[in-house]
């Protein structure tokens, strides 16, 4: 049977705390939906300080759990203050029918572990379609782990974010030094626009003198099609130090272009390894 | 190592920062202050909170500097009674946010009515979230105001040990420290008190319950105030131990009674702050170049 979300993270949560802690949290969000907006605010911040800031432990099974309460929820890293902040957002002022107002005035105010929290939660909301503007503002923070609890190990931009947002995020995320694999949809949200923005984002940091991370060519996809495209990616197999042209080689194999087979067979052994299944995006990260 | 609390951090710039962390200034505490300009909505006072539990420790934390706030209406403010009235219904919302280590600064400024009934209503605040309390001493009637402001908070049942009265001087300094509060002196030379002055206190009252902090804002003041007044404390006889305690150790022990701030935060921070908001300090670490991370910049 499948079991839902607030249910699973109260499991987790009183396996994890005292007898006294989980008490406490129980009696903070029993009126549920009445729950006063001052209480709601100093059980938020209460929380770190009666259960502390542990990982949440979680095994192969609460992870299957996980995903089978909401397709592509991934609590891995959270923290037990963390998850205990999303239940009370769950268990109180998700039950009214204004949860995207509150959110945005609950991020508004949030502390720098709170923003965390909530925007890690963003998948296991109600009104989901709502929450787009807010869940923007997260990745417009200047402060990495923010934009990171929205873009990675997340599965609400891949369902709600258009291709303009996603094609951003995916920039910034170059931008600030930030991690590519862990965004879920990374490969499936490929598209041409975002294709054109990275090589010329690649451009830039060239003309700087600097160099591309090699996730960048992932990002790409299938849609490095167009001859200074393969020119470029014709360059890096040719001359970047060894993951480089690992990358270039994956996005030349990935190429819905006819033109980027025989470009990729200049490096046998590459092309040979990516047939094989020794060379992935996976085996790179 | 140096402890400044009470630093107006949202006024200085990078070179402050790694000219005190250079310093060896190991944590500040910015106290929730007026910004020179007077705040008319409570929207950018909430703006103002956010920026100082938020951004403004992330800034610090690039530095190698541990950054910790009060949450508060200042007494300035509080002659705006709609303003006063919002920021009193949110100021719950801040005071339990992570490094809040009291509520202030708050107290007397002209000492009108309404600046009194606020200062109570915030010392219930404190006294129900069990916070210490920053009290700020008027510029002005600076005497009977900091009298006055430790009749008040005594009324309401706060513990001297709970409460921090700053900006003090030569006047006010013996009652303070005679009735069991923390005192608090801010090296701030054109308006409240110099470093060579200072020198002369430690020297006449030694350094229990003696706090020294910069108070540095967006006025011509000095965010090396604390190391500053230190080195000169030295070199003019006052014992080291008396140094440590003033500089560091007091204010560790005043504002850590929020349980918000930890010699460990510093010396030993856990993971996740490493991954989240704070660099490690250069200076412990080697002199290191402090990790600024790559964001969108200020343009």
């Amino acid at each position: 049977m499948q079991i839902h979300a607030p249910e699973l993270l109260s499991r987790w949560l009183e396996k994890q705390t005292s007898p006294e802690s989980w008490r406490w949290l129980s009696e903070r969000i029993a009126r549920g939906a009445a729950t006063p907006e001052r209480d709601v605010f100093i059980t938020l911040g209460l929380i770190p300080r009666r259960l502390g800031r542990a990982d949440l432990a979680l095994d192969a099974a609460d992870l299957e759990a996980a995903d089978a309460a909401r397709p592509g929820w991934d609590p891995r890293g959270w923290s037990v203050d963390g998850a205990a902040r999303v239940l009370v957002l769950l268990r109180t002022v998700a039950q009214g029918d204004k949860f995207p107002e509150n959110f945005q005035r609950l991020c508004r105010t949030a502390d720098v572990a709170e923003a965390i929290a909530f925007y890690r939660g963003l998948p296991l909301y109600p009104q989901g379609d709502r929450l787009e503007a807010q869940a923007a503002e997260g990745l417009r923070s200047n402060m990495s782990a923010i934009f990171e609890a929205v873009a990675h190990n997340n599965a609400y931009p891949r369902d709600h974010f258009d291709d303009h947002r996603w094609n951003h995020m995916i920039l910034k995320a170059l931008f600030v030094g930030s991690a590519l694999a862990p965004i879920q949809g990374l490969d499936a949200r490929a598209n041409a626009d975002l294709a054109l923005m990275l090589f010329d984002y690649a451009h830039e940091r060239w003309a700087a003198e600097r160099g591309v991370s090699p996730e960048l060519w992932r990002g790409v996809g299938s849609y490095a099609t167009t001859p200074p495209m393969l020119a470029d990616l014709a360059r890096v197999l040719a001359n970047g130090a060894t993951v480089e042209r690992e990358a270039a080689a994956l996005a030349l194999a990935a190429s819905q272009s006819e033109d980027a087979a025989p470009i990729l067979q200049s490096a046998p052994d590459l092309a040979r390894r990516i047939e094989t299944g020794a060379l992935t995006w996976q085996t790179l990260a | 190592m140096y402890i400044d609390p009470h630093a107006h951090m949202i006024s200085r710039t990078t070179n402050d920062y790694e000219a005190m962390a250079a310093a060896g200034i190991v944590a500040v505490i910015e106290p929730a202050f007026w910004v020179g300009q007077p705040r008319t909505y409570v929207g950018t006072y909430i703006d103002y909170l956010s920026a100082i539990v938020g951004w403004e420790r992330f800034r610090a934390g690039q530095f190698g500097i541990r950054h910790y706030c009060t949450a508060g209406l200042n007494s300035k403010e509080a002659n705006n009674e709609e303003l006063a009235e919002g920021v009193m219904e949110i100021l719950p919302r801040f005071a339990l946010k992570d490094g809040v280590v009291a509520i202030g600064e708050i107290g007397y400024d002209e000492q009108t009515p309404l600046e009194d009934k606020y200062f109570r209503a915030q010392l219930e605040l404190a006294k129900e979230l069990e916070l210490p309390v920053m009290i700020h001493t008027p510029h002005r009637d600076k005497k009977r105001g900091t009298t006055r402001s430790m009749d008040v908070a005594l009324e309401h049942g706060l513990d001297p040990s709970q409460v921090i009265v700053d900006h003090n001087n030569e006047e006010t300094v013996a009652e303070v420290l005679q009735r069991g509060f923390w005192a608090a002196f801010s090296i701030y030379p054109s308006t409240k008190m110099g470093d060579a002055r200072m020198v002369q206190l430690l020297k006449q009252y030694g350094a229990e319950r003696i706090i020294v902090d910069s108070a540095c804002d967006w006025g011509v003041s000095e965010p090396l105030g604390v190391p500053k007044t230190a080195e000169l404390a030295l070199k003019s006889g006052v014992p080291e131990r008396h140094v440590r305690m003033a500089c560091y150790e007091n204010a560790l022990a005043a504002y850590g009674r929020s349980g918000q701030m930890r010699e460990s935060d510093w010396l030993d921070p856990p993971p996740i702050d490493q991954r989240t908001l704070y660099a490690g300090n250069s200076i412990l670490r080697g002199g290191r170049e402090p990790h600024v991370e790559r964001h969108e910049g200020g343009e």
